[in-house]
Formats: structure tokens, sequence, C-alpha cells
């Protein structure tokens, strides 16, 4: 049972020590990073994913439950740990949707691999705008039916304590949708993200620059009540969106206002 | 000396790793030096050279480039014994999918990278299988459960292998492998060591330069495709 990790502090990118020296995140916390690009984000999360024990470039220490990860002798304890969507947006294994699926169920030991990659084809369905098929190649699925099959693939096969979300803005799925679908009840949730909803939804951000953990905000009240607004902001490009998608001219006397 | 043979599929990131991993060694203040043994032309020698190390090259040409790298180990072992080196790093290409350059008592890196294709890890047979360590590369372009489907076909092929992910961009993880580079077992000679898995048998008439196609110009050891019944 995972109930903490910590992110200790290594150096940036001119080697100097990080401002914020310990991050620690608990179970049922949702963490953004933000920050520009080539700020570090993305190392941050490669640095949780692999259990850094100071051997990556920044040199930073990951610590499970204030232990620290390097302590963990036999790394398959440690496989499976976290689940992690990355930027990718497309595939390369030569492989239909259905046996990679079968496959990655195999390789995590889970029972009723069939079934549950079944499953994870429905729920990936339900996030994508295009149907996917079960015999479909997995390198010819587009980038929105890619990052797709990744969410539904973390939430249902990699279900893991600790889930990475790697700008999950991109791709045109429905990130609200697929945020909640990840199952994140007392889950810790590292969000990288450009996104102002996304980052405002967290509980807490932390600002990265030039590769170093830069700052730590706590969300305050002001920003979750602007939280709303975006939301309601959301709502009215949604549906804007399904218009234009589905063929619809819009006018300058387009409502929202039933949205709400 | 600690005699390192790594090896690989081409472009599956042996000396981007391997750079990444001898900076390591060096900032410890070992001597390291490098070998590159290839078919007809490499320039993995001037990554070499970038870290001030001694080098070394060898281009089989004309001959079988497993053989060649088989008869060379000796005269490669006294090289670095020359230079005086702690750690040698032999990183051999050009080997074909049938043979390994494993050798009892010398520890042996395979590199394999995530976008070489479902079927390479049982394809690549014995240099994946004869190996102590299989590095895993070009993870970050792929998605988790790519890396994790991969991974097990690795573990398939060699359950016993200690598989490592490094990235040959910016050397996550090669830490790891510096480690496990520094905990081998140095040795005092190579002679008399022997190869972990066995060489193919190759004396035809293509051997010794024959061009010409067609049974009658063919001689020696030939071994022909069967088609089964048609």
């Amino acid at each position: 049972m995972i109930n903490s990790i910590s992110v200790v502090g290594g150096k940036d990118k001119n080697g100097i020590p990080e401002a914020v020296q310990c991050l620690e995140i608990m179970a049922g916390e949702i963490l953004a990073v933000v920050g520009t690009t080539g700020s570090g984000k993305s190392m941050l999360i490669a640095d949780i994913e692999q259990w850094a024990d100071g051997e990556t470039p920044s040199q930073r220490r990951i610590l499970i439950n204030q232990i620290p990860a390097g302590e963990f002798t036999e790394d398959r304890l440690l496989r499976g740990m976290a689940a992690e969507v990355s930027q990718n947006m497309n595939f390369v294994m030569d492989l239909t949707v259905k046996d990679f699926l079968y496959l990655h169920a195999c390789s995590r030991n889970l029972e009723q691999p069939e079934t549950l990659a079944e499953q994870v084809l429905i729920y990936a369905n339900r996030l994508s705008g295009e149907p996917i098929s079960s015999q479909d190649k997995l390198t010819v699925l587009s980038g929105g039916q890619s990052r797709a099959l990744m969410v539904a693939d973390v939430a249902l096969i990699s279900d893991a304590p600790v889930v990475l979300l790697d700008e999950l803005e991109n791709a045109g799925i429905d990130r609200l949708a697929a945020l909640k679908g990840l199952a994140l009840q007392n889950k810790i949730v590292v969000l990288v993200t450009h996104d102002p909803m996304l980052a405002l939804l967290a509980d807490r951000r932390v600002i990265m620059k030039n590769g170093g953990m830069f700052a730590l905000h706590t969300t305050t009240g002001e920003e979750k009540r602007v939280l709303q607004k975006l939301e309601k902001n959301n709502r009215q490009i949604s549906f804007l969106r399904d218009q234009l998608r589905q063929g619809l001219t819009i006018n300058e006397e387009w409502s929202p206002t039933t949205l709400e | 000396m600690r005699f390192i043979i790594v090896s690989g599929p081409p472009s599956a990131g042996k000396t981007a790793v391997m750079v990444h991993t001898i900076k390591h060694l060096l900032k410890d203040g070992l001597k390291v030096v490098a070998c590159k043994i290839d078919c007809l032309k490499t320039s993995d020698d001037e990554y070499y050279h970038t870290l001030g190390i001694p080098v070394a090259v060898g281009l089989s040409e004309y001959l079988c480039p497993d053989h060649f790298f088989a008869a060379n180990l000796e005269e490669i072992y006294a090289w670095g014994i020359n230079h005086e080196a702690e750690v040698l790093i032999l990183e051999t290409a050009g080997l074909c999918h049938r043979c390994a350059p494993a050798v009892q008592g010398c520890l042996s890196i395979c590199v394999i990278d995530n976008l070489s294709g479902i079927d390479t890890p049982q394809k690549i047979g014995p240099m994946l299988s004869t190996a102590d360590i299989v590095v895993i590369s070009k993870g970050d372009i792929v998605s988790q459960a790519e890396r994790e489907v991969f991974r097990q076909r690795v573990e398939m092929v060699n359950p016993d292998a200690a598989v490592l992910t490094v990235n040959g961009l910016n050397g996550q993880g090669s830490l790891k492998l510096k480690k496990i580079i520094m905990d081998s077992t140095p040795i005092s000679e190579i002679e008399g060591k022997e190869l972990r898995c066995s060489m193919p048998a190759a004396i035809c008439s293509y051997c010794t330069g024959e061009t010409m196609i067609g049974s009658k110009y063919q001689m020696g050891n030939v071994k022909k495709v069967s088609f089964g019944k048609v």
C-alpha cells in the first residue's frame, strides 16, 4: 500500500539545487506540474516512473512511504506501481488492438485477460470520437484513438496506486471524462498540464523552471471559484466544438444558456 | 581488467548507452578503453574519442564479422592491458542473428530497443539469450503498455538476465549499468575462456570469394532450403 511518495530535490539544468527540496504527495491527492516547455515537467514524471535513486540527470530521489525507492532491491516489486500516460500519440508495435491488450494484461499477470481486453476496448470507445475495432492494427490508429486506448489501458490494465499523466489535454479526447475514468480515489495523481482548468482542478501545483522544481503552490479558494467559471466556459466551448464537428453552422445568437 | 562485451542489432543505441555509462566510470577516476568491431565502416569511434579515452577499431571487411571478433579477442585483451585499462568496453556490430559474442567470465550486455518490433527478441536468439544484462533503449518514444509487453518478450527469451531501461539521449538509467559493470568480476586472462554459443560453420565456395550463382559453382558446406511437399 502506498500512502505517500516524496520527491527529494536534485539539481536543475545549471547544477543548482532545486528550490523545492522535498515534495511529498499523499494518496488521494492530485498534484499538477506546470511550467513552460522545456522546463523539466516530463523529466519530473519520468523520475517518478523510473523510481529514480540519484542516478538520473536530475539526481532526484523518490521515496515510497518515506523509504528510498533504491532500497526496494527486487525491482519487480516496484513494477506496476506507477501507471503513465505519456505524451506519445502513436503506437509503434505491430499488433492488433485485441492481441496487444491481451498480451499487456498477461504481462501483468492479470486474471481473465481476454475479458479485460474487451472492457478496455469498450471504455476506449467511450473516450474516442472515432470507433476503434479490436482487429485494427495499433499502428494505424489516429492520435485521438491511440490516446483513448492508452488512457483506457491505464484505467483498467495498468491500474496502479500512482498515476502519471503527461498533457492529457492533447489529442482531443474528453479530458475531464478521462480524468474521472481513471478512478482516482485514493491514488496519487501527478498531472503535467498546460491547461488552466486541469491545473486548478489539482489540490496543489509545482512550478518547474530550468529543469528544477521552482515553487509549490496550494490551490486557493479564489482559484477554485475561477475554476467553476472555467468549467462553465469549457461546456460552452465543448458545445460549439460538437456543433462544428457535426457540420452545423454557428451564428452570433448561439445560446449556451441551455447548458447551465 | 573488466572485459565488457556489448552487442545488439544495428541502431539499437549501443554506443549512446555506453558513452553515458563510460562517463560515469570516468567520473570515478577509472581507466577505460573502448574497442569497436564492425564490418565495413564505422563512425562510432568518433563518439568514443569525444570521451578522451583510447579507442581501437577492427573492421572485418571480407571476413565473417563474428569469426573475426572471436579470432581477435586475445589481441583486444592485450591492447587493453597495454593501456593499463581497468574497464575495456568491446562493442560489436554486424553480428548476424545466429551468433552471440558472449564469453564465459566476461560481462555480456545486449542492447535492444523498444522500436525494433515485437518478434525481435525471439529473432535475435543467442545474442539476447546468452547476455547477462539486457538494456532496453528508446523507451521514451513508446507507451508504457508497449514497454511492458516488450520487456516481457525479452524476459521470455532470457529469464535470467537483469533487464535495465536506459535512455540513450539523456543517460537516464546509465548509472545503474555502471554499477553493474563495477560489480562484475575482473579477468586476468582471456585465453582458454569459452564462447557461450558456438558460431555457425561457414566453409563453402562463397567464403573464398565465389560470386557466381548456381549449384555447379558451389562446394563445401552447402545447405539448401526445404520447400516441403508441393
